[in-house]
């Protein structure tokens, strides 16, 4: 076996670009730096009125270029965050100038829709002729907006930063719930063991902040309802948790073969080395209560990391703070672990919920954990859960030497995946 | 588990259809030899759509309480799975096999959007907002939420059927199911999707208004009375929508093999590519680059399935495209414009197609099919199935 194969003989999948927003900052530096620092970017929405709401916290991520206008539609949010992470990560990278990535586009994003702004100014103009505006009357005031049509269409956000970044070949959107970035980084690396190609550019993005999908998740009773001290509704593993808080924000990896990497001299910022992923099929909300699927998920990364579980040193949890999936974690580090697990922190607890990024955006805190050697805490650790025994390096970061993370992501309707994140060999 | 090794064949060894012309093998395969359409031309006027069939739920969603936390397209797509593992007789397999649908948008409350709408238009922007968010709290139905997202038609296949190998929702309209066909053969011709058995497919219902929002803003709808695709293309092109669950069980030779199945057709090849569309259209220049290599593989009599829209500017690329590959290639057997039959099933079209191509050749009514699947709007995928054991070497 080469230096450059794994324990299987595939291609090592080496990260030379990191791009990060958050609602800590926008950049991968300020985001970590919050993170280090313990910060919260949890507050109160302010992008849209919230009375009510049960929920009127979140983690929302405004860009510099909507000041003094109207919000952008959640389309143009996760198109505008997915390209500001991948100009980020192909700049560090070094790779892809000017249209010319040498690999393909994996895109974790929402499902996207036309929405309210937009129906209301349709039924404004459809009102005009006199009767209350119906469905047929919505669709006749639509016609010829292309812009509805491509703001829209699943394909659109995939095929203009596609065309914006250079990436080859059919660019490729997912979507699996809360596991969506996790996904992404997935079809990623097996496109590069494949050898279907050298390089693959993986995304994960989120921009969901709107009244309509803030109230269904309410509506879920999956979002904490402590609005009154913002920066403390987010507590993952702590006794008081009472759900997430919605949050935006994308990350971009810079995925190449670990071959393709050293030829061209660039730098390493650490490897992917094992996906794994079960279905569950218990419940559409609901992990099965024996773990199965969570636990399989976490052993499955970790088997094809070609490395045993006690070979992981730091895992960043899903935590999302919802008392189910904490209590369900607990169960899966235990049996995948045994009586000593090591650390796990929740960066949930600083980020909130990014959803269909948060796959993506803490795949790539883990790189940054093991290049600075440093684990992120779980902030809001108050009082502690007798039911969770586990180190969640509770409200400060702690050194350590990081060789190997753990990355879980597990989603509403059953779709886990886990990644398994190295340092550069030698 | 060795690697790299030699890649492993894939068959295709269950087709579940459900369509406006019904459910299973017979009718679609009847309707190849020459069938009607059927449509509903009065209900979403102007819009022509090829409806919903009537479904036994129960026959393939037994539990009453997992039917009503699905809307349409969902109960479809989990009805036509089902369809598909019983016809390839794998339900014992479900535990481990792998899971890769492609998904649009679910169903919107649109009488709630509707009773909405027209409270809150003459309203200005800082009174309605307040208004929209009671309205909206106080009218969604919670089950809706699962009903809408898109990865939940998986989470319902898996509940319902079992499967528990792992789950991927593919976006992007007709080059998601594509794509969702193209990772499945790829991940079980490298061996890597253990045990060797998938479930890939995909759900459009097409009575929906805030689908026919969205298409009417891109202009790609056909409007009027129904017309078959090449009369709407020598007028001004468009869509018509069609209800359509199509899935297929997708299977290494050798898995089939251990477990006494049969393939109905081996899936030799699949490619995706999407053309920039900006300026000139590249489709159909795109769709010859990724036929390059299917080329010295067409035999004489091979079928063609084409997925066009009847939208303009891809249809004509597309057929472009085919006039090329008539000239280029060998002798050309049937070409099936099945949205003439099923209607336009978008992310269900190329799935439906690879389908409808394995059971053609089941039949012995084509030797070899080629299948095309251009978005209307982007995106290009082509198969190549055969028969089992029909080519030495891939």
């Amino acid at each position: 076996m080469s230096a450059t194969r794994d324990h299987l003989g595939r291609p090592l999948v080496a990260v030379t670009g990191i791009g990060m927003a958050t609602p800590l900052g926008l950049g991968a530096e300020e985001s970590w730096a919050g993170l280090l620092a313990g910060r919260s970017g949890i507050r109160r929405i302010t992008r849209f009125p919230t009375e009510h709401l049960k929920t009127t916290i979140a983690g929302q991520v405004d860009l510099p270029e909507e000041a003094g206008r109207d919000p952008f539609p959640s389309p143009e949010r996760v198109e505008r965050l997915a390209a500001l992470t991948a100009e980020e990560a192909l700049a560090q990278a070094g790779i892809g100038g000017r249209g010319g990535f040498p690999g393909p586009l994996l895109l974790g994003m929402p499902p996207v829709e036309v929405e309210w702004p937009h129906r209301l100014a349709l039924a404004r103009q459809a009102a005009r002729s006199g009767a209350a505006p119906r469905y047929p009357d919505l669709v006749a005031a639509a016609e010829g907006r292309r812009d509805l049509f491509e703001g829209a269409l699943f394909a659109g956000i995939g095929e203009r930063l596609a065309d914006h970044l250079g990436t080859r070949g059919a660019p490729i959107s997912v979507s699996t719930a809360c596991a969506t970035g996790a996904t992404a980084i997935q079809l990623g690396v097996e496109a590069i063991r494949r050898g279907e190609a050298e390089a693959a550019l993986c995304i994960g993005a989120e921009g969901s902040l709107q009244p309509e999908t803030l109230i269904r998740f309410s509506l879920l009773s999956a979002l904490s309802t402590r609005n009154e001290d913002p920066a403390r509704a987010a507590r993952p593993f702590e006794k008081t948790r009472d759900g997430f808080v919605m949050a935006e924000g994308a990350a971009a990896l810079v995925l190449e073969s670990l071959e393709a990497a050293r030829a061209r001299g660039a730098r390493v910022l650490g490897l992917v080395l094992g996906c794994g992923e079960r279905a569950d099929s218990f419940h559409r909300t609901r992990s099965n209560p024996d773990g199965g699927a969570i636990i399989g998920a976490m052993r499955a990364a970790i088997a094809d990391a070609g490395l045993d579980p006690g070979r992981i040193d730091y895992v960043n949890a899903h935590g999302t703070g919802t008392p189910e999936n904490d209590k369900m974690e607990t169960l899966g580090m235990l049996a995948v672990f045994g009586e000593a697990p090591p650390p796990i922190s929740s960066t949930k607890s600083m980020t909130g919920h990014t959803l269909s990024a948060a796959g993506a955006i803490e795949a790539a805190i883990a790189l940054l954990a093991i290049r600075d050697g440093m684990l992120p805490p779980t902030i809001n650790h108050e009082t502690p859960d007798p039911a969770i025994p586990l180190d969640v390096v509770p409200n400060a970061a702690r050194r350590a030497r990081v060789r190997h993370v753990l990355s879980n992501s597990f989603g509403f309707g059953g779709q886990n995946v886990c990644l398994v994140l190295g340092a550069e060999p030698g | 588990m060795t690697r790299p090794h030699a890649p492993e064949e894939v068959w295709i060894t269950g087709v579940g259809l459900a369509s406006s012309l019904g459910e299973g093998a017979a009718p679609h395969l009847a309707a190849l030899e020459g069938g009607r359409p059927v449509l509903d031309e009065t209900g979403f006027a102007p819009f022509p759509i090829h409806p919903l069939p009537a479904l036994d739920l129960d026959r393939q969603i037994p539990k009453r309480s997992d039917q009503r936390q699905m809307e349409a397209w969902q109960r479809l797509g989990t009805y036509a799975a089902g369809l598909a593992l019983d016809h390839a007789g794998a339900r014992d397999r479900a535990g481990g096999m792998h899971l890769l649908v492609a998904a649009g948008g679910g169903e919107r409350d649109t009488a709630l959007d509707e009773r909405i709408a027209a409270e809150l238009a003459p309203l200005p922007a800082a009174e309605a907002a307040p208004l929209l968010n009671q309205r909206l709290a106080s009218g969604l139905r919670p089950t809706l939420f699962l009903a809408q997202l898109s990865n939940l038609l998986a989470g319902n296949i898996s509940i319902v059927h079992g499967i528990g190998g792992s789950s991927r929702t593919f976006l992007g309209e007709e080059q998601a199911g594509a794509e969702a066909a193209r990772v499945a053969l790829a991940r079980l011709a490298e061996g890597s999707a253990e045990p060797g058995i998938a479930l890939v497919g995909a759900a459009y219902s097409a009575p929906r208004w805030e689908m026919l929002l969205t298409y009417a803003g891109g202009g790609v709808l056909w409007r009027g009375p129904w017309a078959p695709l090449r009369e709407r293309l020598a007028r001004s092109g468009g869509m018509v929508t069609g209800s359509l669950g199509a899935f297929l069980v997708l299977e290494t030779a050798a898995h089939a093999r251990a477990r006494g199945a049969r393939g109905l057709a081996r899936l030799a090849a699949l490619a995706t590519t999407a053309a920039r569309r900006r300026g000139g259209d590249g489709a159909g220049a795109a769709a010859r680059a990724l036929a390059g290599p299917l080329l010295p593989r067409l035999r004489p009599g091979h079928a063609v399935f084409s997925g066009a829209t009847g939208v303009a500017r891809p249809t004509r690329e597309e057929f472009g495209f085919l006039d090329w590959l008539a000239a280029e290639g060998p002798a050309r057997g049937a070409l099936h414009l099945t949205a003439d039959l099923l209607g336009h099933g978008i992310e269900a079209a190329f799935p439906a197609n690879l389908g409808l191509a394995a059971l053609a050749i089941a039949a012995g009514q084509a030797p070899q099919a080629l299948v095309t699947g251009f978005g209307m709007w982007r995106g290009e995928a082509l198969a190549l199935l055969d028969a089992p054991g029909a080519e030495g070497s891939a």
